[in-house]
């Protein structure tokens, strides 16, 4: 790598880490990632103790109260950080590497090759996934959380692939490509040394898309009861408070805080989309240089003023 | 008309893919699953219907590509074979009784949340930078990463439960006969509401915030900023020139989207006890009754292929370089 694409590459974190929205993202997702590799130091009891008092409200003792079997919702919640950001996570890192593999490669080959595996991705993108997953997972019987990373994987790429795709078409036939060919450069080593790079960006946000749909389709498949129940996951923390009766007895504490943890996890990854979509995308920058647009509509032609 | 046949031609191929996953699925998995739920209802399930499972799933001798044979046959006629949950009817039946609920609550949710979304979406991106563009974007980014069942739990919750607003459950009152009369649409619009309610939160995000960034990309187009300084005014500008455009690509993510909202609606559904394809769908696989699961997963994805076909039609007319074919360079 020449200094000046090592220079491009800073560029790109810091045009990131320049936009506030990305920042928070940022913040909001290394902290739930902490919270998970420290669980056991900082989840106030064993998950699974059932000895306390059974639905009890939030209290000192008891942050977010308990469950109907007397378990401490807060611990369930922390421990349950790691099963969900874990499935989501390899569950995203498959997906990502399916995507990369189908949408990429044929992408840049063309041929044959890349019809047929145009059509497919065309059709695993319109066929619903949810049903899919729920079909799949019905014939897997005891399908634990790591079970569900391959369902997910088989079945969520197809959008990152026809997007990673259409990218790799508009670099095939740039000039640095053409002279790597040149060059001699192997078809692989193009792929990987000189398309990929460029397509960094895109394919880390492939790759944010991923871990959340993993993340959700965990707590679809949990909350239906197609996983493993006696795992503690966020999934399985709505599958145990809806089954339990939480909202007959008014626990919203119980209801609440497995879904709450999913939706700001998922606005965490959406937030730095936002950062991801200002480095590849500049017409989406609002800072004061590019409010060109705003200005112009007042009538005339300012765009070209300095 | 290249067009069309093209995509009628995917329309089946896709089709013929559901087909053939419903069809492979059973028969890859170790230990045919199928097979196991047949031996169990040996003697509880008259030997006629047994026959029909064994054929239907692959227990038996007959080669692959024959019973694949049969089973395109009885597919097309609609033969699901019999649903084992509500032996001995038909798996057709329980799809016609449950089919229009869902296409009603899924479909009306789709159709708001899209125009409501795109509507938002074109307003955020004309006063880019200001209060409608920083407050809108950010709530739909929440509203969008909640998990469906969370929305629906919620609202559920404090308007059902708590408040007492809506019903909590079903689609109609058990105390009504269906009829197509006055009282009984309102009864079943009441009981739609939480539901539909929830879908739609959940999508208007993604509709406004695609449309937000395709109409901003818009409107740096070199003819909007020439209609502007020739003095086309603002309303005609944003809806005439740069909405319609705009649109064009949220469209082509429709499919997708519909997918999403079916996957929301088997949630849903399930919450609010709505007696939709998505409730028989988790019903059907919480009592292993594959036939009737089959079913199901089959015509929901007809129905999602189907709509998604529709929308290709529309495009086509709405966007004449597609059809001409001049737009895949």
């Amino acid at each position: 790598m020449t200094a000046v694409e090592k220079r491009k590459k800073f560029q790109g974190l810091k045009a990131f880490l320049s936009n506030g929205k990305a920042r928070v993202g940022l913040i909001i997702f290394i902290f739930f990632v902490l919270m998970a590799i420290f669980a056991p130091v900082v989840s106030p009891y064993n998950p699974s103790d059932t000895n306390f008092a059974q639905l009890a409200a939030p209290s000192w003792r008891h942050w977010l109260g308990t469950t109907g079997n007397g378990e401490d919702v807060l611990s369930q919640l922390i421990w349950g950080s790691r099963t969900s950001l874990t499935v989501g996570m390899l569950a995203g890192v498959l997906t990502t590497v399916v995507a990369v593999l189908i949408g990429m490669y044929p992408g840049y080959r063309g041929g044959w090759i890349d019809n047929v595996l145009d059509t497919i991705t065309s059709i695993f993108m319109v066929i619903p996934s949810m049903p899919l997953i729920i079909v799949i997972a019905s014939y897997i019987h005891s399908s634990g959380p790591y079970v569900i990373v391959f369902v997910i994987g088989f079945t969520g790429w197809a959008g990152g692939a026809r997007t990673l795709r259409s990218q790799t078409l508009t670099y095939r036939n740039r000039d640095f490509i053409i002279a790597a060919k040149l060059s001699g450069a192997s078809e692989l080593g193009i792929l990987l040394g000189e398309i990929l790079p460029n397509m960094l960006s895109l394919i880390i946000h492939v790759l944010m898309g991923g871990i959340i749909g993993g993340i959700m389709s965990e707590a679809f498949l949990e909350f239906l009861g197609l996983g493993n129940s006696s795992v503690i996951s966020w999934g399985t923390m709505m599958y145990w408070a809806d089954a339990g009766g939480a909202m007959l007895m008014g626990a919203w504490w119980w209801l609440l805080p497995g879904g709450l943890a999913i939706a700001v996890v998922g606005m965490s990854m959406a937030l730095m989309n936002y950062g991801i979509d200002q480095v590849t995308n500049p017409r989406l920058n609002t800072t004061p240089k590019e409010k060109v647009r705003k200005s112009s509509k007042s009538g005339g032609v300012e765009v070209v003023k300095p | 008309m290249r067009y069309f046949i093209q995509r009628l031609g995917f329309f089946v191929l896709s089709l013929m893919a559901a087909i053939s996953i419903n069809f492979f699925l059973p028969r890859l998995m170790p230990g045919n699953p199928a097979e196991a739920m047949i031996a169990r209802y040996q003697g509880r399930l008259s030997p006629m219907a047994l026959h029909s499972l064994e054929l239907q799933f692959g227990v038996s001798n007959q080669p692959l590509w024959q019973q694949f044979l049969s089973y395109l046959n009885n597919t097309f006629h609609g033969n699901f074979g019999l649903s084992i949950t509500y032996y001995p009817v038909p798996v057709m039946n329980v799809i016609a009784n449950s089919l229009p609920w869902t296409l009603g609550l899924a479909g009306t949710a789709t159709v708001i949340a899209t125009v409501v979304g795109v509507f938002l979406g074109v307003l955020a991106a004309w006063h880019r930078g200001g209060v409608i563009d920083s407050i809108l974007p950010l709530v739909t980014t929440f509203t969008s990463s909640i998990p469906y069942q969370w929305m629906a739990l919620l609202l559920l919750y404090v308007f059902g439960f708590t408040l007492g607003w809506f019903p909590t459950a079903h689609s109609y009152s058990t105390i009504l006969m269906p009829a197509w009369n006055g009282p009984f649409i309102v009864n079943v619009l009441y009981h739609a509401i939480l539901p539909a309610a929830t879908l739609i939160i959940t999508a208007i995000g993604g509709w406004l915030f695609g449309m937000r960034n395709n109409m901003i990309n818009i409107l740096g187009e070199d003819y909007v900023v020439f209609a502007e300084a020739k003095g086309v005014k603002d309303k005609r500008l944003m809806l005439t020139y740069a909405a319609r455009n705009a649109m064009l690509p949220s469209l082509t993510g429709f499919g997708m989207a519909l997918g999403f909202v079916v996957g929301g609606a088997v949630l849903v559904e399930n919450i609010f006890s709505y007696p939709g394809v998505g409730y028989q769908l988790v019903a059907a696989v919480q009592n292993e009754d594959y036939p009737l699961m089959q079913g199901l997963f089959l015509i929901i994805s007809f129905a999602v292929l189907l709509a998604n076909f529709i929308v290709e039609m529309l495009y086509g007319r709405l966007d004449p370089r597609v059809r001409k074919g001049g737009a895949n360079s």
